[in-house]
């Protein structure tokens, strides 16, 4: 029995190994789309007006190409990642800290942009990010971006917005006259480790830390300890966004790193709630349509991406979200995003956000960093109290 | 007498069914085979197999450089469940557990007991209603209801408040271990929502252990001049143990595994379930996340060895 399991196991292996070695050649003109399109994406991302019947931009899509799209939602990026290596999908929108993975994986084909007659119009600050371009070679389109944002309550602030993020990471007595102790969240993931190092960054210079992503040993050890510190001050970590936005209900919270998403929801419900971009900067998130090495739907798929960088398209998909779109004139003139909303949604934040990667041992700004690995089992100690 | 004239062995019957039924009837061993082997290959094969081939997975390790799972036997990922910090998971999981399984038992026995020997005709229905209804509205459903109300702005505080009673809440949550901001952010609150949903499953054992105790051996206890309490020690609890255990069987275990309880209330350290989660949903680390997973069967196992020494399986 158990050789049996081990043989099948190394087969696996094999075949997991042996993946065929495609010729990484992008497509060179556009054919008739093949009537069908499979996409894995964030809840939210793709809609058809089944929430809402205004947010739609799936059904417009499907009369004009013929493609039909069917969505798979994944929750995390490690899923997406594990749904495009079993295969079978043609698109994934993929942020930061799993689309070098995928290509690292060769999962995804870089794409002809001459293909997508929209791609000029992409903002120029997205269109050579790191995240889906690799020596010159772009592997997908952007999609959008969103900043993790301070929401504070404004009641407890006394209407000013808070201008560090030392009020979720250090005891203090806040503006209200209470101690911050209790009243403050942090994100239950371990990427939260490089807001405490992006902290760092700017309070701690001796450390010399380049970039929150790549720490080293030392680097590490203090963004640790610092969480230590936000431990005893945290009542419950977040990482749904419901429950957060419940929290600042009913349990007292006034201060959490979160999404604008979050924020929108609870100012539309006219509650004192506000987001800022402290002085340190914020980290943040930033979507990539990729396509599929073994697309089976090619055609439809780079239709998609087209559609998916018209303005209409952009600006919707960003009201929903609480998200930035990549094309600037999505900014004008959509009636769900309002004029106002990409500024809402810290469109001119850009350089202020250090986006997300995942953090690997081989890293561009020093010798060796921590791997993503160890991020998560220490701050899971440090969660439980270590 | 004319039964005689038909022959002992009967001739072959004609048609397929008839004559399978006749081979089957000649070899009933053959019979039971065929009956028994498509359930038996599903343990075997669909259950058993994925769970050792999971174990399996546990000595491997994971490359520190790469992240990459490196395939060749290994104990060094053992070595890292038994770490500090995960051995702080495991050890407040078991406690967690013991606990929920103890105040469960003592809530439930009273209960168990009105109803075994009290309750008649329609309060009966509507003791196994009550018992039985939060067990037909969705799990996720009663967790978040409970988040509202242990919340610090929720309606417990409020009661307490109206009571004049907010000192007590106050002084509990500012315990050490149990406490915490709020009940919904202590370990209190989770203990309290873990009691909730596993008390059905406590209630039930033990009201059926407690039925077949006979009526009589209670009476013959007080004619020989036991006090209730004595009745209790000597006769009622020795006989319902077996219930009890049963049912400490489910809350033990269900507490164990439980992954959605301690995440939506309680102070966010991670409880064995939710570390499992957490090792193979973000990082990757399968090995660890199988290790972890060793960690609740080993303990059931040693539980199960017990309770079946106890005879909590031989009234199945």
């Amino acid at each position: 029995m158990k050789q049996m399991l081990k043989s099948c196991t190394a087969l696996t292996l094999t075949l997991g190994l042996v993946a065929p070695a495609f010729a990484q050649e992008p497509l060179k003109e556009l054919g008739k789309g093949e009537g069908e399109l499979s996409i894995v994406a964030w809840a939210g991302y793709i809609e058809r007006g089944e929430t809402d019947k205004n947010y739609d931009w799936v059904t417009n899509f499907e009369k004009q190409t013929g493609c039909k799209v069917s969505v798979k939602t994944a929750a995390t990026s490690d899923e997406m990642v594990a749904l495009m290596n079993e295969g079978g999908f043609d698109l994934v929108t993929a942020s930061g800290d799993a689309s070098l993975r995928l290509v690292a994986g060769k999962r995804v084909q870089p794409i002809n942009t001459d293909l997508i007659p929209s791609w000029k119009t992409i903002d120029e600050r997205m269109q050579n990010a790191p995240w889906h371009t690799v020596n010159g070679v772009h592997y997908g389109v952007p999609y959008v971006w969103g900043p993790n944002v301070l929401m504070y309550n404004k009641d407890a602030f006394k209407g000013e917005a808070p201008k560090s993020w030392n009020v979720v990471f250090e005891e203090m007595t806040l503006p209200d006259g209470k101690s911050n102790k209790g009243r403050v969240q942090a994100y239950d993931g371990p990427i939260h480790v490089a807001d405490a190092a992006n902290y760092l960054m700017k309070h701690k210079p001796e450390l010399g830390i380049k970039d929150p992503y790549e720490l080293n040993e030392d680097q590490y050890k203090a963004a640790l300890d610092l969480l230590r510190t936000q431990r005893t001050l945290v009542g419950r970590y977040w990482h749904d966004a419901m429950i957060q936005i419940d929290d600042f209900k009913n349990e007292g919270v006034v201060a959490s790193g979160s999404w604008p998403f979050q924020v929108n929801l609870m100012e539309a419900e006219k509650l004192p709630i506000a987001s800022t971009i402290p002085e340190e900067g914020v980290t943040g998130w930033a979507d990539t349509t990729m396509l599929h090495a073994e697309s089976q739907h090619p055609n439809c798929a780079y239709m998609w991406m087209e559609h998916s960088l018209s303005p209409k398209v952009q600006g919707d998909v960003s009201a929903w979200f609480g998200a930035n779109p990549s094309v600037g004139a999505a900014c004008k003139g959509n009636e769900l995003l309002t004029d106002a909303g990409c500024k809402t949604n810290g469109y001119d934040d850009f350089e202020k956000v250090k986006f997300w990667k995942t953090p690997v041992t081989k890293c561009a700004s020093q010798g060796e960093c921590v791997p993503y690995h160890r991020w998560v089992s220490d701050y899971i100690g440090v969660i439980g109290g270590r | 007498m004319t039964a005689f004239a038909e022959p002992l062995v009967l001739p072959e019957r004609r048609g397929p069914a008839s004559r399978l039924s006749d081979f089957f009837w000649r070899h009933p061993h053959l019979l039971l085979t065929v009956l028994l082997a498509p359930p038996l290959l599903w343990l075997g094969i669909v259950y058993l197999g994925s769970l050792f081939a999971l174990l399996l997975q546990s000595f491997f390790s994971i490359d520190d450089f790469s992240g990459l799972i490196n395939y060749e036997f290994t104990l060094s990922t053992y070595r890292q469940l038994l770490s500090e910090t995960n051995l702080d998971i495991i050890l407040r999981t078991v406690l967690m557990a013991a606990t929920v399984t103890v105040a469960s038992a003592v809530i439930a026995f009273p209960i168990a007991y009105y109803a075994a020997r009290y309750a008649q005709g329609k309060w009966k229905v509507l003791f196994y209603l009550g018992v039985m209804l939060p067990l037909w509205s969705s799990y996720l459903v009663k967790i978040y209801a409970w988040k509202l109300i242990l919340a610090k702005e929720g309606i417990l505080t409020w009661i307490f408040e109206k009571l004049h009673l907010i000192w007590l809440l106050d002084g509990w949550l500012s315990l050490p271990v149990v406490g915490g901001n709020s009940l919904s952010v202590s370990y209190t609150g989770t203990f309290i929502v873990f009691v909730y949903v596993w008390l059905p499953f406590m209630i039930l054992p033990i009201q059926a252990a407690l039925e077949r105790v006979p009526g009589n051996l209670i009476e013959a206890s007080s004619d020989l001049g036991g006090t209730p309490a004595q009745t209790f020690r000597f006769v009622l609890f020795p006989l319902a143990l077996p219930g009890i255990v049963a049912g400490s069987i489910f809350t033990f275990s269900l507490t164990l595994g439980d992954y959605i309880i301690p995440q939506i209330v309680g102070s966010s350290r991670l409880f064995i379930g939710q570390a499992v989660y957490a090792q193979q949903g973000t990082a990757g680390n399968i090995p660890l996340a199988a290790a972890f997973t060793v960690v609740p069967i080993v303990i059931m196992g040693a539980y199960l060895f017990m309770a079946k020494r106890m005879g909590a399986f031989d009234a199945l």
